[in-house]
């Protein structure tokens, strides 16, 4: 039992809930900020809304918490309709992107603030706020002042008065954007532990893709208001469904499809591969990874090979980033991760590069 | 002396003051003093007459009124500013600063357009047959009141809303979705972080109505006396003298009540931030 049976409205409640978004529309005049939203996400799991801003990520958050009233469709938070709700009604905890902490009060007080709307008592508050301090690693700071914390310790102190009073589900809105690389690595690290400590549903949002494949179970990648893809981030990576989720996520070489209806034709490598089927060649593109694409030595069974010319080599220690251009002068990017026995190539080499038709997706080219 | 470069940014402002402020009240402490020989006969004189003790009294009581008054009505007109739209916002600024482009004389003036035995006040009572004789407003402490906390409204309407505005609204969502309803929201974080601001509207108004002299001559009797007027009585009878220990005094209850005030804010905001409200 948790201590949220003490004092939310009487009632034993869930610690843990899902929730879903179904057909969720925010308009601002002719504006569509949302479109027909529509997500369910399981209890305990770890979603993040990832999208360049004006994707609607950080309205459907808004929404969510209550800040926002959708146009139309409805939100459940377990089984309950919360689109009615004023903010404090909706049982959420959330953690704010300049962390909002409340600057006229102790670490303590702000830890301490949601259970003092709560009317805890004395000694369980002070129980729950030391134990809450304790998991983020601030038990000596109770007594300092917001303005007297680093990015990283406010930031802790933010998740910590964002989950002290056991909420379901916990909002995290680009919750490390203003923290340096360093710091923001290491921050992705305690989130993922406090995560598996705590097991709340966590609603994501970030502009930044490699924080989302960091952290979540799933991604809802967001484009326009609406969702380009959902999925787990190897599926997102490895299988984007389109030309925007292939190019938002990481880098990717993207070759169109020439030809009719047999075998496909693509130019930019002046070759053909096998058709896949159901996919309209003229909307369709092919995404190959740059990690995908390596050097061969020729003949290799099964490979799609091609020629190609080193224009640029980029230097990364553990891996090496070159840039080459294909005979008919289409630019292409590959990685090489330096494994045993290779060498490092020089610009301007001519080469033979492949890679496995397996690794070549079919995308949905942007209409232009 | 090497002065930092950045100092000399200074320069003009600390010419100005030294010449015009700082020069001309150490010449008052000199003429409350030296009459022409060293004498302490004029502080003497406003101990002994307790007419003087009483206008000092009543110096602090009607600008600590005046004070309190000004914050009880201001700063709700500043917190329904800073909820509107942010052109109406402007606008309903724009409103409130007309006033404050014309001079106090004139606004003391139209009170007495208003308050007098055929001014508004009377006639509308007349005519909605609620006095059968002009009511007696004028000169009274009452229009002496009204007239300062009108004048000086404005100043601690912009106060309080600067300080309202510096407050990021998105603490204010942290607090509703951390389980605040609206009032609590704003008892337990909005008004503590509009406090300080609030405080220093409260003193600037204080302070301005210590040296009130237009608006108690207009419209208040003699019972209404502030010490700017007894200071301007003595001028014109040419007791420079006895004008100058008046200044001082003013002076001096100023800056002892500015620190006091202040002192006392703190301690209630320090009361109020550890307890909420």
């Amino acid at each position: 039992m948790t201590l949220m049976s003490y004092y939310v409205e009487g009632k034993n409640h869930m610690s843990v809930a899902g929730l879903s978004f179904r057909q969720v529309s925010k308009r601002y005049g002719r504006v569509t900020a949302l479109d027909k939203f529509d997500l369910s996400v399981e209890p305990g799991e770890f979603v993040t809304f990832l999208g360049p801003s004006g994707s609607g990520k950080t309205t459907a958050l808004n929404i969510l918490a209550g800040f926002a009233e959708a146009t139309e469709g409805d939100i459940l938070i377990g089984e309950r309709s919360v689109v009615k709700l004023p903010p404090e009604r909706r049982n959420v905890g959330m953690v704010f992107q300049s962390y909002s902490l409340f600057p006229h009060l102790t670490v303590f007080e702000n830890v301490a603030f949601p259970l003092r709307l709560r009317s805890v008592g004395a000694a369980q508050l002070t129980d729950k706020v030391r134990e809450v301090l304790r998991m983020v690693h601030l038990e000596d700071f109770a007594q300092r002042m917001p303005n007297e914390l680093s990015g990283g310790q406010r930031q802790r102190v933010a998740f910590a008065r964002a989950v002290i009073f056991d909420p379901p589900v916990l909002l995290m809105d680009e919750p490390l954007s203003a923290l340096d690389l360093k710091l923001r690595e290491q921050m992705q690290l305690e989130i993922k532990r406090y995560h598996a400590q705590i097991g709340c549903t966590i609603i994501f949002v970030t502009h930044d893709q490699g924080e989302a494949l960091a952290l979540s179970d799933r991604v809802a990648v967001m484009r326009e208001g609406r969702i380009a893809q959902v999925g787990t981030p190897q599926e997102i990576y490895d299988r984007p469904n389109s030309q925007y989720v292939a190019e938002f996520i990481g880098r990717t070489n993207l070759f169109r499809i020439g030809g009719g209806s047999g075998r496909w034709h693509i130019e930019e490598l002046g070759m053909e591969v096998a058709p896949v089927d159901g996919v309209d060649p003229q909307k369709t593109g092919l995404s190959v990874r740059p990690e995908k694409i390596h050097p061969v030595g020729g003949g290799e069974e099964g490979q799609v090979t091609f020629d190609a010319r080193l224009t640029q080599v980029i230097f990364q220690g553990d891996h090496v980033q070159y840039e080459a251009t294909s005979p008919n002068g289409a630019p292409l990017i590959f990685q090489d991760h330096r494994g045993p026995g290779t060498r490092l190539m020089q610009s301007g080499d001519q080469i033979r590069l492949g890679f496995d038709p397996g690794d070549a997706v079919p995308v949905a080219l942007d209409v232009a | 002396m090497k002065l930092r470069p950045i100092l000399w940014l200074l320069l003009p402002a600390a010419v100005l003051l030294a010449g015009f402020i700082l020069a001309p009240s150490l010449d008052l402490f000199r003429a409350s003093l030296f009459d022409p020989d060293f004498t302490m006969q004029h502080f003497q004189r406003l101990v002994d007459r307790g007419v003087y003790l009483d206008v000092m009294w009543r110096t602090i009581r009607v600008s600590l009124i005046v004070a309190v008054l000004c914050t009880v009505i201001g700063y709700p007109v500043a917190f329904f500013i800073n909820l509107q739209p942010s052109r109406r916002q402007t606008l309903l600024l724009f409103l409130i600063l007309i006033p404050m482009w014309m001079s106090i004389l004139i606004r003391t003036y139209a009170w007495i357009v208003v308050l007098g035995r055929d001014g508004l006040v009377n006639q509308a009572l007349a005519a909605l047959g609620l006095a059968q004789e002009p009511v007696q407003m004028l000169f009274t402490s009452g229009a002496v009141l009204a007239a300062m906390v009108q004048i000086l409204l404005p100043i601690q309407i912009l106060t309080c809303y600067a300080a309202m505005t510096e407050i990021d609204f998105d603490l204010i969502r942290a607090a509703r979705v951390l389980g605040a309803r609206p009032r609590q929201a704003i008892a337990r974080v909005f008004v503590p972080l509009s406090l300080d601001g609030t405080l220093t509207g409260l003193v600037i108004v204080f302070m301005l109505s210590m040296g009130f002299f237009i608006t108690p001559a207009l419209l208040g009797g003699r019972q209404d006396t502030m010490i700017a007027n007894l200071i301007e009585f003595q001028v014109q009878r040419l007791n420079w003298s006895f004008a100058a220990a008046l200044g001082v005094v003013l002076l001096v209850l100023t800056v002892a009540m500015i620190v006091l005030l202040r002192g006392a804010g703190r301690l209630l905001a320090r009361r109020v931030l550890k307890g909420g409200l």
